[in-house]
């Protein structure tokens, strides 16, 4: 099948049907060591799927994904994650009835066994931890707060805070900015840039002023394959890109 | 353990509530009440037991189980089989046409012990039975369903469904369990009379010690990461999934503890009241037991136990009176737990009743209220224990499984 490959992030030939309809057909991409990757495209295109069949949530049909060489397909969603992957949800998902400073202990990477997790000590290389993270997602002073009270902006960084905690080689962040007022996009693309340091991204947003302000390369999906792939200005000036997507 | 690591398990609020019951079970309650009467909140703490289980499982966990009375079953017929065997001396049994098997079996023809009772002589081998037959059996369930990721609703049911399916096999294999009638006439144990009333004070303090040995197993659990985990995953298993744990096994173990709990008060039912019958173990009493969990409150092990003990007290009161009416009593019970008062007891204590017993206490010992002092900490937001107590139990949050 495929061979071994210097980037980080290989899919060749990616496809997954459900019931006959293929969300994704025959996708191929790479992505390199710290690289902003984008992925574009209208309603329905297959990004999201493209998230879910790379952190293993849905299984390919066809294909392969190779993290670091590693082939993720056929691998647990928690090992997945263990490999080095972090994948952020579109809807915020994090723990209502938790705090913040519990949100983010949890992502720790210690203790994950159920016995690890019955002796776990919250010890200072934790506390350290969280308390660092939560200094860069704004919220080091909200620690105490139950979750569910935090504003949907706060949320989704307290989500991206818990993959922080995990320190993923590669990170996927689905719409981050969504919801989100002018501010806090501007302190997410921030916060965003400061985090992509050492480690690969990518990034589904419909935001295009967005994603040019962070994007190395946008891959623009259409009915599950690729329509065009290169730097934010190829891709803006891609006819096709304009009559499918960026017309509307 | 170093007094740093009792006070995080059991942060000052706890330890008055763990205190106050161990003070209503093992000083109030027996001297204010005769044996029979004592005998009887024995019973009832039994079922405690399995109500703690559903608050890890249920509460903690968002697993619904309505077949716990299965667990218990396993535990009170294991005890069961021992003291049955103890009973059926040869001795003692010799007008029967085989001596020396239990009577339910000569009824049924069967003139020889099978297999599957012989290790039941042994009171180790019982021990461990009550304890290891209920880790196997929620495992099995555990694997099976969960892995599969099996959950909610479904979940509820088949575990139902397998409640219903012991009751059966229970009354179809008569001659090997003693069929409707369950294992009546126990009598002792290692040759000690336990149908005297010392033997039932004994018991019912063996039942309070091991019930707050369970209640402090339950307290780690719930105050170690794996708890925090659980609550987790109730909200969003996906986003712990996700955060490289393996969710499954989770929810086996703590369906493996809710069932190892259940099975102890079985064998301590057994003992109390001296039988064991498939009534105990069906469809039935496994929602009973749910509901002495709602009542009490799923998110407080506390809770639970004083849920058990009322729930069960007003059954026993209330059937005196009107036995028809009780299942109507009971269904109303549950839909007003779930409709008005979500979070049980403890909920109504800790919106209503906490401030003000707080308050009464800090007039009395003119201190602040414990439950919001917290020991200073090296870093300045450091987290202290009383913020996971605020996170467990929510005021006016309902917390949907």
């Amino acid at each position: 099948m495929s061979s071994n490959t210097d980037f980080v992030l290989a899919v060749e030939g990616l496809t997954v049907s459900f019931d006959g309809f293929k969300a994704v057909n025959d996708l191929t991409f790479y992505v390199d060591e710290n690289e902003i990757r984008v992925i574009i495209g209208p309603n329905g295109a297959g990004k999201t799927t493209v998230l879910d069949l790379i952190c293993g949530r849905t299984k390919a049909t066809d294909g392969s994904i190779k993290f670091r060489n590693r082939e993720l397909t056929r691998m647990k969603e928690h090992d997945i994650v263990k490999a080095g992957v972090g994948r952020k949800f579109q809807t915020p998902s994090i723990y209502g009835d938790l705090s913040v400073f519990e949100n983010l202990e949890i992502s720790f990477p210690r203790g994950r066994s159920v016995f690890g997790a019955l002796v776990f000590k919250r010890d200072e290389e934790v506390i350290s931890k969280v308390h660092e993270v939560a200094n860069m997602i704004f919220l080091g002073d909200q620690l105490d707060k139950q979750a569910e009270l935090l504003s949907h902006g706060q949320k989704q960084w307290l989500e991206i805070g818990m993959l922080l905690m995990q320190d993923p080689d590669l990170l996927m962040l689905d719409e981050p900015v969504a919801g989100m007022s002018v501010g806090e996009r501007q302190q997410t693309a921030e916060l965003l840039r400061s985090i992509i340091k050492d480690r690969s991204v990518i990034v589904i947003e419909h935001d295009m002023q967005f994603v040019a302000q962070i994007a190395d390369k946008v891959t623009v999906l259409h009915q599950g394959k690729i329509l065009a792939e290169g730097s934010v200005d190829k891709v803006k000036n891609d006819p096709k890109v304009i009559e499918v997507y960026l017309g509307h | 353990m170093s007094y740093q690591g009792f006070r995080s398990l059991l942060p000052k609020k706890d330890l008055y509530s763990f205190l106050v019951l161990a003070l209503i079970l093992v000083v109030v309650l027996p001297l204010s009440l005769d044996i029979f009467r004592l005998n009887l909140v024995g019973k009832y703490l039994t079922y405690a037991f399995v109500a703690v289980g559903l608050v890890l499982c249920w509460g903690y966990g968002g697993i619904l189980s309505l077949g716990q009375g299965v667990f218990f079953g396993l535990g009170g017929y294991a005890m069961a089989m021992f003291l049955k065997l103890e009973a059926s001396d040869p001795e003692s049994t010799k007008i029967q046409s085989t001596p020396g098997i239990p009577d339910f079996m000569d009824w049924n023809q069967i003139t020889e012990l099978p297999f599957f009772w012989e290790p039941f002589y042994s009171f180790g081998f019982t021990l461990l039975a009550i304890i290891l037959l209920p880790t196997i059996l929620g495992y099995i369930i555990g694997v099976a369903m969960f892995k599969r990721r099996v959950g909610g609703v479904y979940f509820a049911i088949i575990t139902q469904a397998l409640a219903a399916i012991l009751t059966i096999l229970i009354i179809g294999q008569q001659g090997y369990t003693g069929g409707v009638n369950g294992m009546t006439d126990l009598r002792t144990l290692h040759g000690w009379d336990i149908r005297t009333d010392n033997a039932k004070y004994v018991f019912y303090f063996v039942c309070v010690f091991l019930l707050f040995v369970c209640l402090f197993i339950a307290q780690f659990i719930r105050k170690s990461k794996l708890g925090r985990l659980l609550v987790a995953m109730r909200d969003k298993e996906d986003r712990v999934r996700f955060s490289g744990y393996d969710v499954s096994n989770f929810k086996i173990f703590v369906f493996c503890v809710g069932a190892i709990f259940a099975a102890i008060g079985g064998a301590m039912f057994t003992l109390q009241v001296g039988f064991m019958s498939p009534t105990l173990v069906g469809i039935v009493p496994s929602i009973e037991m749910v509901i002495f969990c709602a009542v009490g409150g799923r998110l407080s092990i506390i809770g639970a136990v004083y849920g058990a003990l009322l729930v069960n007290f007003a059954k026993t009161s209330f059937s005196e009176s009107f036995p028809e009416l009780w299942l109507f009593a009971m269904g109303g019970l549950f839909i007003a737990v779930v409709m008005a008062f979500p979070n049980g007891l403890a909920g109504l204590y800790n919106t209503y009743a906490a401030p003000k017993v707080d308050a009464f206490f800090a007039k009395l010992f003119g201190k602040t209220p414990v439950s919001h002092s917290s020991p200073p900490t090296p870093l300045p937001s450091k987290p202290t224990n009383t913020k996971t107590e605020s996170v467990t139990l929510p005021q006016g949050v309902v917390h949907e499984q």
